[in-house]
């Protein structure tokens, strides 16, 4: 059985990193759309747990980083589910293409 | 010595009037109004005349010669050390002279209209603006600096707009005060020039420092003025001339003289107050302050002299020929502003001896302000006679009066001494200083002289034209109930100034004011004053004969005159003549290609401005499209290109 590398564990990221990047730019529901954001963040995530430990394997700024970046990710999934709750108030939708009035 | 806070109350007091007036007067002291402004005006006279008792025969000699004191002075802007604009008072014969006058004259305008005037809407708002006209006359008659002159200057202007157009509803009177505005006005810009020209060379505004250093001999300031040329012309010369453009542009001298006559428009005693004390005088009383250096210029003198004389004869040929008695008057001022001009213009003559002693000046200087000072009070009366006549027909029009002797006695009476007095009638105020001026022209040129003389057979020829058309000439005409001379606020004044006309002459002007302020001796003979009376009383014998009775005589001259008449009828149409130039030469030569340009490539240039914007805005406003997923796509294109330009393609170093 093959150890995994660094090099299968940036393919699975860069993967990840660009199904969610597809996904924010052609789902129309923004809840589909910040699970996108999610498949992004942790792309990242696992990019720099992985240079963590293959490049670096004494030191912790890595797993310190991620953590911090889970962190940040449920804060940033409270307010955004705030304000598709209020876009959803007004709208009755949460298409983000009906949320478009702010144009020229 | 003076009493410096009297002095500086003269010309404070009307403004304080100006102020309470205008401010409050409509609302707290409709009626008192006038009564508080004449009251102002009755200090201000007296501390006028006490200032004039004090300078004359207490303090203002020194060494028998009159001083030119400077009490009060003090710096308001400053340029340069040396070079300030102040404000302060001077006092030497002719200012204190015009302090009595105008003080007196405005009381007797202020306590004319208090009937004049009754009754009117905006009775506070009259006198509000005749305290402002008396302020700024006097701020200017006591100028101890040529700036500070003009700027009462500018003030007299602004004030004599107001007043001319103070009948704001008639048309006639806007169009009027808006002409006498731009007319003085553009000749300001004249006195501007000069006042910059000379302070240059002088490298000073106040006046002792200016006539000090242009007139001594051999100084370094006259000496480059002397010598650089402009032109043809010194500096000096240019200087002067410009200034006295500013000078005739106020005293209506030919050609600035066209707003004069619209001036009366304006109620009948501020054209009084115009004619006689304040604005029309100032040209004189600015070539009379500046005058020692105008001496210097035999140009500039020249000039002097024949504006002045051309604008005597000019207005007194026009003066024959109106019908609307104001308007006689008006080129009546003219006239007589003229011979004033005339005067100071001759009196520098015999520079051309080559001396530069002032002792050496003549006499025409004493005789202009001896002029000035008689003309004041007899053309103030005349005005509030005619005032008084006016009040009485509701009428302007000669055609509309005649034997109006009956009805008002008294302005009769006052009416005949003012135009015996300005026909030069001994013992009348006129006679003696006009016989100055007739001395100072002979002593010049005699045909300067002559034509002097004429003008005066002119001016008592139609100053009894109006005399017999008013109050007699026709039967009586007044329609059934009339309401008398107008009462006792009004024939004060005219009685006052009926005496004043009377009683000046006998004044030893010659004693007070004089060029270098030395008593000048008078060389008064009897003999020489045969041919100016004779030819004044030719005057008015003609006068008589012609309109004294109705008749046809008058018809029969105009037919046989013709087209000269027709000419001087229509004030030799300079109006016209003024209209062609700005109408057809200035607006379609200058004006309209102005108005092409700023039309075309001014606002072009804007338009294209703006329209550029608008196109450009119309195709990028896509990008704006509210979509927030485009927006993030645009975000992944820049984040993209800037990769690929740190990654591949910038190489620092």
């Amino acid at each position: 059985m093959m150890e995994p590398g660094l090099y299968h564990l940036l393919f699975v990221s860069t993967a990840l990193f660009f199904i969610g990047v597809y996904g924010f730019f052609t789902r129309r529901n923004l809840v589909t759309m910040l699970m996108s954001i999610e498949l992004i963040l942790n792309s990242v995530n696992i990019n720099f747990i992985a240079f963590n430990k293959y490049l670096w394997p004494h030191k912790m700024d890595g797993l310190f980083f991620s953590i911090f970046v889970i962190a940040i990710a449920a804060a940033e999934a409270a307010v955004a589910i705030a304000i598709i709750i209020n876009l959803y108030r007004s709208h009755q939708s949460i298409d983000v293409e009906r949320a478009e009035e702010m144009k020229f | 010595m003076p009493n410096t806070i009297l002095i500086a109350l003269i010309p404070l007091l009307p403004l304080a009037a100006f102020l309470l007036l205008g401010l409050y007067g409509k609302k707290y002291f409709k009626n008192f109004s006038g009564i508080i402004g004449t009251t102002v005006l009755l200090l201000s006279a007296a501390f006028a005349l006490y200032t004039a008792y004090g300078y004359f025969f207490e303090y203002g000699k020194i060494d028998g010669i009159y001083q030119k004191l400077v009490p009060l002075q003090f710096t308001w802007l400053q340029f340069s050390p040396g070079l300030s604009i102040d404000m302060g008072i001077i006092l030497d014969p002719i200012s204190v002279m015009m302090l009595v006058v105008v003080t007196f004259i405005s009381l007797m305008v202020h306590f004319y209209s208090l009937a004049y005037m009754k009754g009117d809407e905006r009775f506070p708002v009259y006198y509000a603006f005749l305290g402002l006209f008396t302020f700024s006359m006097l701020g200017l008659v006591m100028a101890s600096n040529i700036f500070q002159l003009y700027i009462f200057w500018e003030l007299v202007g602004v004030s004599s707009f107001l007043l001319i157009g103070y009948h704001y509803d008639r048309p006639s009177a806007v169009a009027a005060c808006k002409k006498a505005f731009i007319v003085t006005r553009f000749a300001d810009l004249g006195f501007l020039i000069g006042i910059l020209v000379l302070s240059f060379h002088a490298n000073t505004l106040d006046f002792n420092t200016l006539i000090q250093r242009l007139t001594v001999d051999g100084s370094h300031e006259l000496h480059t003025a002397y010598t650089s040329m402009f032109l043809g012309a010194s500096a000096l010369t240019w200087g002067t001339v410009l200034v006295f453009i500013g000078g005739a542009g106020k005293s209506a001298l030919f050609p600035l003289h066209i707003w004069l006559p619209d001036a009366m428009e304006g109620p009948t005693p501020v054209s009084a107050l115009i004619h006689a004390a304040t604005m029309v005088v100032a040209g004189v009383y600015l070539v009379a302050r500046m005058f020692p250096v105008f001496s210097m210029s035999n140009g500039a003198m020249h000039v002097v002299t024949f504006a002045g004389i051309f604008s005597a004869l000019f207005a007194a040929v026009i003066a024959c020929t109106q019908t609307d008695i104001k308007r006689v008057l008006a080129y009546s001022t003219m006239s007589q502003i003229g011979l004033m001009m005339f005067a100071l213009g001759v009196s520098g003559s015999n520079l051309e001896s080559g001396s530069l002693n002032y002792s050496h000046l003549g006499a025409g200087y004493t005789a202009s302000m001896f002029h000035l000072f008689t003309h004041a009070i007899f053309k103030a009366l005349l005005f509030l006679g005619a005032g008084s006549v006016i009040h009485f027909i509701h009428s302007n029009e000669m055609k509309d009066m005649g034997g109006l002797r009956k009805y008002l006695p008294i302005t009769h009476i006052t009416f005949l001494i003012a135009c015996l007095a300005i026909s030069g009638v001994p013992p009348f105020a006129g006679f003696f200083s006009k016989e100055e001026i007739m001395l100072a022209a002979w002593q010049h040129n005699t045909v300067l002289y002559y034509i002097t003389l004429f003008t005066s057979g002119l001016t008592a020829f139609y100053m009894f034209r109006l005399y017999f058309n008013i109050f007699w000439s026709k039967g009586v005409i007044v329609h059934g109930e009339h309401h008398g001379e107008g009462g006792f606020a009004m024939m004060l004044p005219l009685v006052l100034l009926a005496i004043g006309a009377v009683a000046a002459g006998f004044i030893p002007f010659g004693n007070f004011i004089s060029a270098d302020g030395k008593p000048l001796e008078s060389e008064f003979h009897w003999q020489f004053s045969i041919a100016p009376v004779a030819v004044g009383l030719a005057g008015i014998f003609t006068a008589m004969w012609l309109y004294k009775n109705k008749s046809n005589k008058p018809a029969a001259i105009v037919t046989s005159l013709g087209g000269f008449y027709k000419a001087a009828y229509n004030k030799f149409y300079i109006d016209e003549l003024y209209l062609f130039i700005t109408k057809k030469i200035i607006f379609n030569l200058i004006g309209r290609p102005a108005a092409w340009f700023d039309k075309n490539i001014v606002n072009g240039l804007v338009n294209m401005t703006g329209n550029t914007t608008l196109i450009i805005s119309e195709k990028i406003k896509g990008f704006q499209s509210g979509k927030v997923q485009q927006y993030a796509i645009y975000f992944l294109a820049g984040l993209i290109g800037l990769a690929v330009l740190f990654i591949y393609l910038w190489k620092p170093g």
